[in-house]
């Protein structure tokens, strides 16, 4: 047997079966030395098995990534991800600095906001997807009211420093919080659990955020998450980090899940991955994310790529990320064209796999817009042999957050 | 009846000419959930090394190879709608297909069973 295609967050993820067989690493070794994350001897002790990713040992799975993501829909599970970037930023004028390389409206986040957002480049391509936040006056990072928290993914998250601050004034601090933990726990009793352990966070909605404490460690707790399901991510000091994974998973409604159903949990709530559904070559309105782009900075512009953006958006654009429903049990996956009806390419395949919750083969492409209407029937290729798929409105698995006067 | 494994984690249960092939539970627990299987179609032949098989789990697409040189003879049919059979049992009711051997000789460069396990102990 051996490993063929995968999808995945990264060419890393083919190593959960590589290094599992052979301990020689194969594809997706790279040359930096891998890290541990405060929670590596946690993991291996609960059966996680280890694969390296984004520079990491993290675990791609525990019991099983069919078990871990049913879990996750019907309960709460734990996700470590605290390979991803935490970033501060503080300064004179700060939120409109931020502005000046993310198309969101940064200066309209009230304290303890947050806003899913781009890093831009210049030609309107994607550095990298975010969440920012805007801090009050209680916060868990020491900082001034008005500084902004950011977290960015964790493959990119040494470039995006690298853009963040040759484009930044040196006036705009940049703290990369490298000691933190993150943790993200997910689920419909999610709030159940987490309310046990840290009693008030019930009080968020989706998409804010606030202070708290956990056994005078400072804790900062968002309302959101990945899955598409209600959920909190909990950024908190790396040394604390075991004890209050313990103490959440003594919780009846919370197991540890892996890196695995993270990814087939977000490809169900239609949640793009970045370096698979966002890279460079991908604009924000082909990926589907004209959310991001908020009216006021729409008009009044001044972030990257905003002319060929707008342009974009009054000529309707060339491709657009669609979700896809495969025919069939044969997951289609990542690098899968996109086929026209004399089999010519077309479009691409960026993330796919065997929905859990769906029970059916999903995926996400990018289809020339003529294709991209749900209902449409997509003609796909994967080596050598040809699926069909119908293009659906994504999610594929209905949202559960948490709003304001739900 | 001889139970045969190779270094790619698949065995092979001979009896006469007709070979059985499966994965390892070893392969099955690496793999992790199968999602679906694609067996080789009846009357196909075979050289040693050729993909014969496709097995999906949740997270990957893997080749299984041809152990052996042969002519298939038949594909699980029960994996098309189970494919979870290759997890719940590998070994038996989960095997991929069958084939008839076109060299016998071919066997003797594989595994017995408890080279196989001395072999997994050392991965």
């Amino acid at each position: 047997m051996s490993r063929d295609v995968h999808n995945g967050p990264t060419d890393e993820f083919a190593q959960a079966r590589g290094t599992a067989y052979s301990h020689d690493a194969d594809a997706g070794e790279e040359s930096i030395e891998i890290q541990q994350l405060p929670l590596d001897s946690w993991h291996r002790a609960r059966g996680g098995r280890m694969v390296p990713f984004a520079g990491y040992e993290m675990p791609v799975q525990y019991e099983g990534i069919m078990a871990e993501h049913l879990w996750t829909r019907a309960h709460a599970g734990l996700f470590d991800v605290s390979h991803m970037g935490q970033l501060l930023f503080s300064g004179p004028d700060v939120d409109a600095e931020l502005e000046t390389l993310l198309p969101g409206d940064i200066k309209g986040l009230g304290d303890g906001r947050m806003r899913y957002s781009l890093l831009l480049a210049e030609n309107g391509g994607i550095h990298d997807d975010l969440m920012v936040t805007r801090l009050g006056q209680d916060n868990a990072f020491e900082i001034e009211r008005g500084a902004f928290y950011m977290v960015v993914n964790g493959a990119t998250k040494w470039d995006d420093l690298g853009v963040l601050r040759e484009h930044l004034p040196d006036e705009i601090s940049i703290n990369h919080l490298d000691e933190q933990a993150l943790l993200a726990l997910q689920g419909p009793e999610a709030v159940t659990a987490l309310e046990r352990v840290v009693p008030g966070v019930a009080s968020l909605v989706f998409m804010t955020a606030a202070a708290f404490e956990w056994n005078g460690n400072p804790l900062w707790v968002s309302r959101s998450g990945y899955t598409g399901e209600d959920g909190f991510e909990i950024s908190l000091p790396g040394d604390a980090a075991e004890a209050f994974a313990e103490a959440l998973c003594a919780q009846p409604e919370v197991r540890p899940i892996g890196l695995g159903a993270r990814d087939s949990l977000r490809l169900e709530a239609g949640l793009p991955l970045y370096g698979h559904d966002l890279d460079l070559e991908t604009t924000p309105l082909a990926a589907d994310l004209g959310f991001a782009l908020s009216k006021r900075r729409r008009e009044e512009g001044g972030f990257p790529g905003h002319a060929r953006i707008m342009q974009e958006r009054e000529g309707g654009g060339i491709v657009k990320r669609v979700g896809l429903i495969v025919e069939g049990r044969q997951p289609v996956r990542e690098g899968a064209a996109v086929v026209d009806a004399d089999g010519t390419e077309v479009g691409k395949v960026t993330s796919g796999g065997f929905a859990p919750s769906v029970e059916k083969p999903i995926a996400m492409a990018y289809v020339p817009v003529a294709l991209a209407a749900p209902g449409t029937r997509i003609t796909l290729a994967q080596r050598g042999k040809v699926h069909h798929a119908e293009v659906v409105q994504m999610p594929f698995v209905p949202h559960r957050y948490v709003r304001k006067g739900s | 009846m001889s139970r045969y494994f190779t270094e790619d984690h698949e065995w092979l249960d001979v009896d006469g000419d007709v070979a059985t092939v499966g994965i390892t539970d070893y392969a099955q627990s690496q793999l992790g959930d199968i999602v679906f299987v694609e067996t080789p179609e009846e009357g196909k032949t075979v050289s040693k090394g050729d993909d014969a098989a496709v097995v999906e789990s949740v997270k990957a697409a893997s080749d299984v190879y041809a152990p052996v040189a042969g002519t298939v003879i038949e594909g699980n049919a029960a994996l098309a709608d189970n494919p979870a059979l290759v997890n719940e049992d590998p070994e038996g009711e989960g095997w991929f297909f069958k084939l008839t051997l076109a060299d016998a000789g071919e066997l003797d460069g594989l595994m017995d069973e408890a080279a196989y396990e001395d072999f997994v102990s050392k991965l």
